[in-house]
């Protein structure tokens, strides 16, 4: 998937994925998709609710080794 | 279409490590999701608002739920250095798992728009001196806050 900006969130635990996430959004136009990779389990259900709650769609989540794989784009 | 912001409040009344991390962790996502958050800071809750976060501690007397490498008696765990040595395992881990530190959750806050209130009442009761915490807090009565927490959506008291 193409991406616009990339967010390495390896090895921080909640709520620290989703934080980041969020101030690397707002660097972003509307449109544009950022990929986060995240090592936390609990950010997989934290992704989705994130997407919920602020209307950035979740576009994909994959697990790739270790790694959490996730695509937003912001709304 | 936007709705209205969602509302948290949050009373923090305790100032040891453990009990430092809900308040902070719960309103930096909740900013995260959107919401409008405040955190009113009282009695024990107020050091948590100090310059340097470095004194805060854990104690492992009369804590019978924290986890420990070995089993600890209560006569131990009185012992001179057993808080500082209990303080000290606890930051360790927290570095160790990627948590975020007390300093950088509170900068968050900050940045997130949380507002940060002390309670006044609390501060004449310890004689503290404004000095002594951060800029950028606010400082208020139960009132106040009763203001904020009566319309909000989630309220809770740590």
């Amino acid at each position: 998937m193409n991406f616009d900006k990339e967010l390495d969130a390896r090895g921080l635990s909640c709520p620290l994925p989703i934080l980041k996430t969020k101030k690397a959004l707002n660097d972003l136009v509307s449109g544009q998709v950022l990929k986060v990779v995240a090592t936390d389990p609990g950010s997989v259900k934290d992704m989705q609710a994130f997407a919920n709650q602020t209307g950035n769609p979740l576009l994909s989540t994959a697990e790739e080794n270790k790694d959490y794989v996730f695509f937003l784009k912001k709304k | 279409m936007e709705n209205q912001p969602r509302k948290m409040a949050i009373i923090a009344s305790k100032g040891t490590l453990d009990m430092a991390y809900p308040p902070l962790i719960l309103a930096t996502t909740a900013a995260a999701l959107g919401y409008e958050v405040q955190i009113f800071f009282t009695f024990y809750g107020l050091q948590l608002l100090r310059r340097d976060l470095s004194h805060i501690k854990i104690s492992p007397l009369a804590n019978p739920a924290m986890p420990m490498p070995v089993p600890m008696p209560v006569m131990v765990s009185m012992l001179p250095g057993m808080e500082s040595m209990a303080t000290m395992m606890m930051k360790q881990k927290i570095k160790k798992h990627g948590v975020a530190s007390l300093d950088e959750l509170r900068s968050l806050c900050l940045e997130a728009d949380v507002k940060l209130i002390a309670c006044q009442m609390t501060i004449d009761l310890f004689e503290f001196d404004k000095s002594e915490f951060i800029d950028g807090i606010a400082y208020g009565g139960a009132a106040t806050f009763l203001e904020f927490a009566g319309q909000a959506d989630i309220t809770l008291f740590i």
